[in-house]
This record gives structure tokens, C-alpha cells and sequence, in this order.
């Protein structure tokens, strides 16, 4: 089955076409389904192939296609790559792809693009396939920037309202600041190792020294594109406002599967970044700075879908840090059980939406236990899974990188909890407020309130299933597991494990800091039911004075305004000398000069042409004496 | 015959081009100092003249045939060209009823 | 060679005397003795055949058409415009300049190879014949087209135009 991957990307590829071009005649149930069939066989092929994968000694396989470029020494194969962590990303992708095309036959059933939706869904799918198939950094990029395409499509998806429009743009500019710096770390791959293979440049890479300045300059510039695609500082602020997409692509683009792509990208590339310690040591910094960043605005923000966006740059911030210490098969095992918790929480807030008729606003909220019983304990679910509370998944994966990065350093481990427990607390903010207590909305939003319909509550029901076992692939050792997951990824990363070496904390070590920073997260989240739930507070409206930190932490620090007044302002008005002085002044004056010049040098030379013949045969014959002077004295 | 072309023996081939550069320019100081079209015309006939001289000249000199033959086309070309020529200046007279060519200044549109 | 000498200093005088000849009729009858002193180089230097057809295309026809246009629009001495003073020196001025300019361009002026009859064979019609019609057939087809044409338009031209009458 192996041989035959090319399968799971081809099946969305034709969803696209087959939607795409029919999306004026194909009624809405046709195309609905014809994208949820096409997700799903792709999801099938990667079960078969996983399967396959599962059971073969050999665990890396390449399928090529067909060779692509070949230039002088560059060659570029376009095949794909099948081994344990692209096999983990097939099943990632198409299975919570597969749900979520499921869930929004129901979620845009009104909307009048829906066949549009469903296309731009399926060639995210396919685009996300080719990222995380490629056997070289070419076909990874081809998907990278494709997955960058749909992510902007998909935000502006209802690009009529201009500030939609405008959040899709700054969504793609942001991205591509961040493309630039992988496009050039690859081109610096190709200079230091001569090829683009995965397969020619790891084993190359792992023969070299560590610290070798190559390494990371590429590793750095990896990482660049990696903040870009996976929302890190400084390039974060995209992924907030990209939720003015449809809360299904909310889910899968901007939770689950696009924006793990740099996490996943880095992990591919482990051995470079294991061999280079300066960058880990930058990626573990950015990655809680952003954890902690992230964290402090969620805690303040009213819209049910900022503070989710908020939770998962914060969320990213810790698979990054994960990365930074080295735990690969920690971030990995993140990736896996976020996707499945986020994709739960963007799917039941897309549900809450739903039914309070697109308000998005919590302060407008509350009470919606009784009405929407099925959205809250999914959401329950996915919220106790994000807090890191056993036995659900976010606790396995959480525990293994704050283990990972207590062994680190210890400072990055407080500032770790701390950032969990900030998580825990806005999470049950979000859900005491949207859930409990008194129904703050409009007599007419409340009249209307209703469940959502089965194809949008059973993707739910799914997905809260596998946030609460989801974490048993990876059950440490000391609770009696022996982590599968961490088995089953054992040869991607085993020239980096061999470097780093294994966890080499006591038991006694490990439990307590499990004990942390569970009771942290207990703790908040009793703060956050004191606070919302038995004391009714809710947040300030927008005009109201707040506190500073409150202020700072409402308005995200005003980095937008810092972007804006550092680095946009300061374009625009260079890019207006640029166009005043330079271009106008400058190069408009030599041109328009010359032109000028020649229609006055013109007008007075039109003085000669008297029309008179024996003036003009004088004139003649001066030149044919003057041409022959010139020849004479220069020959 | 004999002795017509002994009489040409000694001259050196310079004098030819001194002659003929002097029958051209005679030529076209007649373009520039009169005004009747018909006595410029015959100047351009006086300038083609000096030049096929010049050209027989270098053809007998160098002993090649072409330089003659080509100035067999020069007369053709010629006589095309002055039956063309006085056609238009008739042409002219009959509308202007002068041939200066003063008269002719529209040229410059 | 002082015969050479003598028709050269004939050529430049009647030319000269077609230009500053205030009638245009005797500037024609000029002409074709200057024509005529051409000839009598064409033969010093043994090109029979441009002899004979210089006497008859210019002398002959060509100029029998200058004529004949003369006589035709009744051009005299009286109807002749002439340029004023200034411009008749200026462009003897230039004329001169070309002059010398020529001379100099061709360095005319030091001494050379006399002049060699080769081959005197060479402008016989005989041999010419040979030539015209072997290696320059093409361009002697093409410049029976070139006359024909050239006929074409003359007649066309000098026809008075049905319209206007």
C-alpha cells in the first residue's frame, strides 16, 4: 500500500477539481459529499498505510513520481516520503480533515459559497499532504506555500467585509516574511550539501561537527519560516485575526494542521537543529516567550474565537519550546493531541456560534448548558484536555515537555507551569462564561438558541472521544505505559536522541513535577469557577477603564500598534520618499526630461524645415562635406 | 586605333579622379545656384556623368569588365529616371506655370 | 597624354558654361557638348561601346528630351528665375568646399600609378556582350523592367487628368 501514497493527496486534489469546476451546477449536497468521500479515502489510504508502516521492519520508504528539475547538479525528484512522522501527519490531516468537512456540510449549509468552501477545503488537504509527503525541501515548500494559498483564501473567505479582507492579507504578507527566510534556508541547504533530499542531507548533516556556522545560519532561517507558518514571536499576530475565516477553517487551518507545519518541518529537520544548539536554545526561548505572551492576552480577551486563536499560539509556543529542548517526540505527541483537543474547541465554539446565530461575543453568552448539552461537555472535555488534567491527552503531552524542559533548566520549567496554568484559567473562563450562569444575550438570540445538527455534533462527539484517550499512545514509563508513540518515532529522530540522550530523571522528580503542575491547573481552574461562575463577574465592556495589566492584556500588548508604528509607518513613509523624491523627482524628471528636451530641440530645429528644395540640397551637401571631413581626420 | 589610346598611356589614374571630382561638384554647384528645375536636373545628369568617367576609368585601370557593365545600368537608370523627372516637372509647369522650384516649398508637410 | 589634358580642360569649361548660361536652351546645347567631350574620353580610354551608347542614349536621346521639354514649356532666358547674388556664392562656396574635401578625402592631389590600358580588349562590345549577358543577365532583365516602368509612369504623369478638363 505504500507504493501507492500518491493516492492520498490525488483523492483531495480531485475533490478540488471535480468541486472547483462544477461549484455553479453541483448542488450543495453533492459537493458536500463529494469533499467529505474524497478526505476520507485519503484518510483510509493512510490507515492502510500506517498499518503497513506499523508492521514493516523497514521504516522509511521513498515513492518516486517522476524527476521534476533537473539543472547542472540540482535535482529535484518529486516524491514523497513515508516513514513514521509523515505516516503520524497523513493520519492528522485526513482524519481530523475528514471530521471537519463532515462538520461543515452542517456549518455553512447557509452559506452561498458553500461549493467554493468545500474546493478551497479540499486543496488545503492536498496542498498539506504534499508538505508533510515531500522527500525534499522543494515539494515541502511547494505544499507550504499552498497551505499558505488556502489559509488566505479561506480567511477571506468572506472577503466582502473589507476588515475579513484585510486580516487575510496581513495572514499571507506575514507568511511570506516568514517563507522568505525558508526559501533561503533552503537555498543554503542546497549550497552547504548539494542536494535537497532528505535522504541526502541528513546522513550528511550528522557527519558534521555541532556548531558549525552553516547549521545554523540554515537552522535559524528554518526557523524564521517556522514562526511565519506556526505563529511565533514576532510573527504572530496573524493567527488572531485570521480567525475572520469560518470557525471550520479556524479548526483545521489555524488549530490543528497548518500551523503545526513549522513544528513538523523542524522535527523533519531534527538532526540540523539537534547539531545546532544556539538556535534550539533561541527556539526554546521564543517558544515560551510566546507560550507566556499568548497566555496573558487570552486571559482578558472576550471573543470566544480570540481566545481560542490566543490559546493556540500559546499552545505552539510550547510544542516550540518542546522542540528547543529537544523533546521532538514530546512536540510531536503536542501536535497530535492538540489537534484533536483545538479542532474540538474551534468545532463547539463554531457550534456556540451556531446557535447564538454568529455572535461571537462572550460577554453576550452564558447559560447554554441546558440548550446546547451535547456542545458543553464536548467542550468540557476539550477544555480539561488543554488544562493538562490526567487522564486526559493534554496532560501526557504537556507532562513529557515540561519533564523534557525541567531537565533542561529549571527557569524555563516555573515559567512553563506558570504558562499551563494561565491556560487552565482562561480556558475555564471561556467555558464558565459561555455555559453557566444566565443567558446574557438578546431575548431574540435566545428564543432562537438550538442544539446543532448531527453532522456538526458527531464530529464532535469524535473528537472529544480522542481528546480523552488520545493520550494513551504515549503513556510514560513511570505510569506503567511504555510510551508508543515514542517507540513508533524512535527512527526520525534516532540521530538526535543518540546526541541528546534519554530522560534521565528519578521517579520520585518526575511525580512531583506532575503533582506541579496538575495542581496548578486545578488551582486556576477553581480560580476561574470562583471568579465566573459562583461570583457571576463578567468582563468590562470596551470602553471601560481597566486596570494597566488588564488594559495591556486587552489590547495585546499593542503590538499590532508596535508593528504598525516600527515597522509599517516607517515602510510607508519610506516607500513615500521613495515614490515622491525618487521616482517622481528623479527618474520621472530624466525621462519626462528627455522628453522634453526633444519636443524643444524639435520645435526649434522644425525652424530649418523651410521647405525650400534648394535650402535643403545646400543643407546636403554640408553634410556629405562634413561626413567626409569626419572620415578624413579619423582614418 | 593604336594610336587614340597610346595617347591616354602616362596619365596618371590621380588626374581622372581629380577631373571627375571637379565635373561633380561643378554638378552640384548647379543644384545650388539656380532655381529652374530643369537646369538642376541636367547638373544631376552632369554629376552622373563624372561619375561613370571615374568608373570606366577604374574598370580599364584594373582591367575588370564590371565596372563598365555597371556603368551601362547607371545609364538605363538614368534615362528611366530623367523621362520620370520631366514628366513631373511638365507636370508642375502645368500647374504652377513656372518651374522654380522656390515655388515648390510645400515640402515641409 | 596632352590630348587627355586638353578634352578634361573641355569638359570643365562647357560644364562650367552650362550652369552660369542664363538661357536654359543654350545650357542644353552645352551639355551636350560636354556630353560629347565625355565621349571622346570614353573612346582614350577604349570603351567603344559606353562611346557609342553615351553618344546615343545622352546626346542623343536624353538630351534630345531635355530639349524637347524646353521647347515644350517655352523656357527662355526671360522666364528664367535666377537666385540672388548671396546664394549663388554661397553655393559656389560649397561647391567648392565638396571640392576639396573630395580631393583631400581621395588624396587626388600626389602622385600615382599612371593609368594602363591592361586589357584593351575590355570595353570592345564583343567582350562586354559576353559579360551583360552571362554574369549580369539578372540585373539587365530587371532594368528592362525598371524602363518599362519608368514609361509607365512618364505617360502617366505628364497625361493631363480627365477630371479636371
Amino acid at each position: 500500500m505504500i507504493d501507492f501514497v500518491w493516492l492520498v493527496p490525488l483523492f483531495p486534489l480531485i475533490g478540488f477539481l471535480i468541486i472547483g469546476l462544477g461549484r455553479n451546477i453541483l448542488p450543495k449536497a453533492v459537493a458536500g459529499f463529494i469533499g467529505s468521500l474524497t478526505v476520507l479515502l485519503s484518510f483510509a489510504v493512510s490507515i492502510a498505510i500506517f498499518v503497513q508502516l506499523e508492521s514493516s521492519a523497514v521504516k522509511t520508504h521513498i515513492v518516486p513520481l517522476f524527476d521534476w528539475i533537473r539543472a547542472g547538479n540540482l535535482l529535484v525528484p518529486f516524491s514523497f516520503q513515508v516513514d513514521p512522522l509523515s505516516a503520524l501527519m497523513l493520519l492528522i490531516v485526513t482524519g481530523i480533515g475528514f471530521l471537519i468537512h463532515v462538520y461543515s456540510t452542517g456549518y455553512m449549509h447557509h452559506d452561498a459559497g458553500f461549493s467554493k468552501f468545500f474546493s478551497y477545503l479540499n486543496l488545503f488537504i492536498f496542498f498539506m499532504l504534499l508538505l508533510v509527503l515531500g522527500s525534499n525541501y522543494i515539494v515541502m515548500f511547494i505544499g507550504w506555500e499552498g497551505v499558505g494559498l488556502c489559509s488566505y483564501l479561506l480567511i477571506g473567505f468572506w472577503y466582502t467585509n473589507s476588515a475579513y479582507a484585510s486580516a487575510a492579507k496581513k495572514a499571507f504578507i506575514m507568511n511570506r516574511i516568514g517563507d522568505l527566510g525558508f526559501l533561503i534556508g533552503v537555498f543554503l541547504i542546497f549550497a552547504t550539501f548539494g542536494s535537497l533530499e532528505f535522504a541526502q542531507v541528513f546522513p550528511q548533516a550528522a557527519n558534521l561537527a555541532p556548531n558549525n556556522p552553516f547549521l545554523i545560519l540554515i537552522t535559524i532561517l528554518l526557523f524564521i519560516g517556522a514562526t511565519g507558518k506556526s505563529a511565533q514571536i514576532p510573527l504572530f499576530t496573524w493567527l488572531p485575526d485570521a480567525m475572520a475565516g469560518p470557525t471550520p477553517v479556524s479548526a483545521l487551518i489555524h488549530a490543528a494542521t497548518m500551523v503545526t507545519a513549522g513544528i513538523y518541518m523542524i522535527a523533519r529537520s531534527n538532526i540540523l537543529f539537534t547539531l545546532a544548539p544556539l538556535t534550539l536554545e533561541i527556539v526554546a526561548i521564543i517558544g515560551i516567550a510566546t507560550a507566556l505572551l499568548a497566555a496573558t492576552i487570552a486571559v482578558t480577551q472576550t471573543d470566544i474565537k480570540k481566545v481560542l486563536a490566543y490559546s493556540t499560539v500559546s499552545q505552539l509556543g510550547y510544542m516550540f519550546l518542546a522542540l528547543g529542548v529537544g523533546a521532538y517526540t514530546g512536540a510531536m505527541f503536542h501536535v497530535l493531541t492538540h489537534a484533536f483537543f483545538k479542532a474540538l474547541l474551534f468545532l463547539g465554539a463554531g457550534s456556540v456560534i451556531h446557535a447564538m446565530s454568529n455572535e461571537q461575543d462572550m460577554r453576550a453568552m452564558g447559560g447554554l448548558k441546558k440548550k446546547l448539552p451535547i456542545t458543553f461537555i464536548t467542550m468540557l472535555i476539550g477544555t480539561i484536555a488543554i488544562s493538562g488534567i490526567p487522564p486526559f491527552s493534554g496532560f501526557f503531552s504537556k507532562d513529557e515537555i515540561l519533564a523534557h524542559t525541567y531537565q533542561h533548566s529549571k527557569t524555563l520549567w516555573v515559567l512553563g507551569v506558570i504558562g499551563a496554568m494561565f491556560t487552565a484559567f482562561y480556558m475555564f473562563r471561556m467555558l464558565f462564561l459561555t455555559f453557566y450562569n444566565k443567558f446574557r444575550g438578546t431575548h431574540e438570540q435566545e428564543h432562537h438558541l438550538h442544539e446543532s445538527p448531527k453532522s456538526m455534533t458527531i464530529p464532535l462527539i469524535v473528537l472529544a472521544a480522542l481528546s480523552v484517550v488520545g493520550g494513551f499512545i504515549g503513556i510514560p514509563h513511570i505510569l506503567g505505559g511504555h510510551h508508543w508513540l515514542s517507540q513508533f518515532l524512535a527512527p526520525v529522530f534516532y540521530q538526535s536522541s543518540v546526541r541528546t540522550g534519554a530522560l534521565t530523571l528519578d521517579h520520585q522528580t518526575e511525580f512531583l513535577l506532575m503533582g506541579v503542575s496538575v495542581a496548578g491547573a486545578v488551582i486556576a481552574a477553581l480560580i476561574a469557577f470562583v471568579k465566573y461562575s459562583k461570583n457571576n463577574h463578567v468582563p468590562l465592556a470596551d470602553n471601560v477603564d481597566r486596570g494597566t495589566l488588564a488594559r495591556l492584556s486587552y489590547h495585546k500588548y499593542y503590538i499590532d500598534e508596535i508593528y504598525d508604528f516600527a515597522i509599517s509607518k516607517p515602510l510607508n513613509f519610506l516607500s513615500g520618499f521613495f515614490y515622491r523624491v525618487v521616482d517622481k523627482a528623479a527618474i520621472d524628471g530624466v525621462v519626462q526630461g528627455l522628453g522634453r528636451a526633444t519636443t524643444e530641440a524639435s520645435k526649434g530645429l522644425r525652424l530649418l524645415q523651410s521647405g525650400n528644395i534648394g535650402f535643403y540640397i545646400f543643407m546636403m551637401v554640408a553634410g556629405i562635406v562634413a561626413l567626409l571631413l569626419y572620415g578624413f581626420y579619423n582614418i | 586605333m593604336e594610336s587614340i589610346t597610346n595617347s591616354i598611356q602616362g596619365v596618371p589614374l590621380n588626374h581622372y579622379i581629380l577631373f571627375c571630382a571637379i565635373l561633380f561638384s561643378i554638378g552640384v554647384m548647379g543644384v545650388l545656384i539656380r532655381r529652374n528645375a530643369i537646369v538642376i536636373f541636367m547638373s544631376v545628369e552632369l554629376m552622373l556623368n563624372a561619375v561613370n568617367l571615374l568608373l570606366t576609368a577604374f574598370s580599364v585601370h584594373h582591367g575588370d569588365a564590371s565596372g563598365q557593365v555597371f556603368v551601362f545600368f547607371v545609364m538605363a537608370l538614368a534615362a528611366a529616371e530623367v523621362a520620370v523627372g520631366l514628366a513631373i516637372i511638365v507636370m508642375i509647369y502645368r500647374n504652377t506655370s513656372s518651374t522654380d522650384i522656390n515655388v515648390l516649398n510645400r515640402l515641409k508637410w | 597624354m596632352n590630348l587627355f589634358y586638353f578634352i578634361a580642360f573641355l569638359s570643365i569649361f562647357f560644364s562650367l558654361l552650362v550652369i552660369f548660361s542664363k538661357n536654359p536652351v543654350y545650357s542644353v546645347l552645352y551639355l551636350i557638348v560636354t556630353f560629347f567631350t565625355l565621349t571622346i574620353h570614353y573612346i582614350l580610354l577604349n570603351a567603344q561601346f559606353l562611346a557609342i551608347v553615351n553618344f546615343i542614349v545622352y546626346m542623343g536621346a536624353i538630351m534630345v528630351l531635355f530639349l524637347f521639354v524646353l521647347m515644350l514649356l517655352n523656357l527662355n532666358e526671360d522666364s528664367e528665375p535666377m537666385k540672388s547674388n548671396l546664394i549663388k556664392v554661397a553655393g559656389v562656396v560649397a561647391g567648392m568646399c565638396l571640392l576639396v574635401t573630395l580631393v583631400g578625402s581621395f588624396r587626388a592631389l600626389g602622385d600615382s600609378d599612371p593609368l594602363i590600358l591592361k586589357n584593351p580588349e575590355i570595353g570592345l562590345v564583343k567582350n562586354l556582350g559576353k559579360v551583360l549577358f552571362d554574369e549580369f543577365l539578372l540585373p539587365f532583365e530587371i532594368s528592362s523592367i525598371l524602363l518599362l516602368s519608368a514609361m509607365v509612369g512618364a505617360v502617366l504623369l505628364a497625361k493631363k487628368d480627365p477630371k479636371k478638363i
